[in-house]
């Protein structure tokens, strides 16, 4: 069946290349379903690194996908700042109360350390007992919130956009402060043994933010991060939209862009091709309620429209798979990704557009 | 007919660039010729429709969407204040974030409305279901608007629809938020009436409504 010589990062690297590796990478991104995998309550399973280590690996084992996702929870980094979190029993944590009530709060506001803050240590651990389970078997794929993105969570999205809009400077001033978080995060992720870094950077999107605005903001920031980052960065849009500036996210350095079920895949392959791999873009809140037929001819049409040549990973188009996806739906996706992603995709002509 | 139609591309305009001044400029000039409710609903009720239409279809950003709402909210507020009585109360109606901290579309959608001249009752966010049924029987309210972000807050409106259902109220729900754009079927299954894309659904719903009941 498989072919004991490819392993998962091989896979991966070879399409990262534009070349078509032996079938259609897939990266199942289940930051939740390890919790209900060892009878947990979500609190309890983010509790303890080692929860989240046996939870990926329980899951690789069962659906065989090709990395591991030691991603916690995006609200992680606010209680980093010193931020609540709110922990619920069906669905990922949220951040609380924002951290800065008033836009003076930003002139003294100081990047939290990586090194002090119990979370991130907790994540930190989580890279690293995975990345010794697994090796150069399979990649580690961490993540981060970009600097740009954070401050919904930090302040809250209105109070955000209002800041962007009416107080350039004072924006620029938290993107400092934030920038400096976030390369150490990032860095210190990378230490850890993470092979890559999702870069969640919605707020780029073209869904929130209009393309002019994104140069002056987002993309500049992008650029200087990945700058700086000590390893490859995926930007990922979190299901938002990037075909009005995917030439731009490709500019800012990216080896990978996670794209939108909401886009059609067929003219993001046309505009990527060559250039940037394709992570998607399967609807994880339709995944809910998907039959296997659903399951299968949603994969079908993915590959269909992004994995000739490469540059393609099949994933769900948010970067985590919601809670309630039944593990039916799983194994349906992953038998799919077998059964249609062997390259040559020999069948994609017949298939049509 | 002309000149309504040229001012609202320039209102349009003015509202995209998030130039607040020259859309200030667009209605004090329009004010001296119309009322109040005929500058709302030929100026900013059609461009607002336009602008929400536009982010539903990828031409505009939600950064747009949401800053125009707040303009036009504050500029109507200026010569339509809240407690004037040409601004609609009908159907009574209410909005919230049901069991949801995210309260962006909820201020999006509440704004457009408020600046189409409707008035309705803001139940804030993070609401659980029982309580937002408790305040929609207690305060009469015969159209709930709700918003949800995340998938497990919009599966909760199952619960709000039963709830309702039992205590006797026949407030119907209008939903609308990102996992109701991701998946087109769940307002159905989940029970609600209606569902609205972005904010410029909710004004027609709206309308609709207040011609049905
Ligand atoms: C930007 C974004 C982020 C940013 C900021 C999030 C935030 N607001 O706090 C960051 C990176 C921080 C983030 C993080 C997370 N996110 Co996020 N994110 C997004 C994104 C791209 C946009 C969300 C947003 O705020 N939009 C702005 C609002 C105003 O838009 P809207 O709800 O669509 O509202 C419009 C219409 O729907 C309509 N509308 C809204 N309400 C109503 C009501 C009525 C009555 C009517 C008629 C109309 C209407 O009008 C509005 C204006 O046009 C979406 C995906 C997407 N493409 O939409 C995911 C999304 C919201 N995220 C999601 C998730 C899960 C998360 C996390 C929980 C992930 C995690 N495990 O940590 C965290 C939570 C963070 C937190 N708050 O603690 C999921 C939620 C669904 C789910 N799977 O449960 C989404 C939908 C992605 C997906 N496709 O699954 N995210």
């Amino acid at each position: 069946m498989d072919q004991p010589s490819t392993t998962s990062l091989e896979r991966t690297l070879t399409t990262l290349g534009h070349n078509e590796p032996d079938r259609v990478p897939l990266f199942l991104f289940l930051t939740m379903h390890g919790a209900k995998e060892l009878g947990m309550s979500l609190a309890e399973y983010f509790s303890r690194p080692e929860n989240v280590v046996e939870g990926q690996m329980r899951l690789r084992a069962r659906y065989g996908h090709d990395c591991v996702y030691p991603l916690f929870y995006a609200a992680a980094e606010v209680e980093a700042w010193g931020g609540e979190v709110l922990f619920f029993d069906d669905g990922p944590p949220n951040a609380g109360e924002p951290i800065i009530r008033k836009r003076s709060d930003i002139t003294s506001l100081e990047p939290p350390r990586v090194s002090e803050s119990p979370v991130l240590q907790k994540s930190l651990r989580a890279i690293e007992l995975l990345k010794s389970e697994v090796g150069d078997e399979a990649p580690v794929i961490a993540a981060a919130i970009s600097p740009f993105s954070l401050p919904v969570m930090q302040m809250g999205f209105d109070s955000y956009l209002d800041l962007i809009y009416e107080d350039r400077e004072l924006f620029w001033r938290l993107m400092e402060v934030n920038q400096e978080f976030h390369v150490e995060w990032v860095n210190a992720q990378l230490d850890a043994g993470a092979t890559a870094i999702g870069y969640f950077d919605p707020v780029s999107s073209g869904t929130i933010i209009p393309r002019e605005l994104y140069l002056e903001t987002g993309y500049e920031i992008a650029s200087r991060v990945t700058e700086r980052a000590n390893g490859p960065l995926a930007i990922h849009l979190a299901s938002g939209r990037c075909l009005p500036i995917i030439d731009d996210i490709i500019a800012s350095g990216a080896a990978v862009v996670g794209v939108s079920a909401l886009e059609d895949i067929r003219l993001l392959k046309a505009a990527c091709s060559g250039r940037i791999t394709i992570l998607g873009n399967l609807n994880g809140i339709e995944m809910r309620r998907w039959t296997h037929e659903e399951a299968e001819s949603a994969v079908k049409e993915a590959i269909a429209g992004a994995g000739q040549g490469g540059g393609f990973i099949l994933a769900d188009n948010h970067g985590e798979i919601p809670f309630q996806v039944p593990d039916e739906v799983l194994f349906a996706v992953s038998e799919a990704a077998r059964k249609w992603g062997s390259y040559p995709l020999d069948w994609v002509d017949e298939y049509g557009v | 007919m002309t000149r309504s139609k040229d001012s609202v591309e320039e209102f349009e305009r003015a509202l995209l660039t998030i130039d607040r001044a020259r859309a200030s400029d667009i209605l004090e000039l329009l004010n001296e010729g119309m009322s109040p409710i005929e500058v709302v609903e030929q100026t900013i009720v059609p461009a607002l429709e336009w602008i929400g239409d536009a982010w539903e279809s990828g031409d505009v950003a939600l950064s747009q969407v949401y800053m125009s709402g707040r303009i036009c909210e504050e500029l109507v507020d200026t010569f339509l204040p809240p407690a004037d009585e040409k601004r609609k109360r009908q159907p009574v109606t209410a909005i919230a974030a049901l069991e949801d901290h995210h309260a962006l579309g909820k201020r999006i959608v509440y704004s457009s409305l408020r600046a189409s001249g409707y008035e309705l009752t803001d139940y804030g966010h993070g609401i659980t279901a029982d309580k937002l049924v408790e305040r929609s029987v207690a305060d009469g309210i015969e159209v709930l608007l709700v918003s949800t972000l995340m998938l497990r807050s919009a599966l909760k409106v199952e619960a709000l629809a039963a709830g309702l259902k039992k205590a006797g109220s026949g407030a119907r729900i209008i939903v609308g938020g990102a996992p109701f754009l991701f998946d087109e079927r769940l307002w159905r299954e989940v029970g609600a009436s209606a569902m609205g894309r972005d904010a410029s659904d909710a004004m027609r719903l709206m309308t609709e409504l207040n011609g049905a009941l």
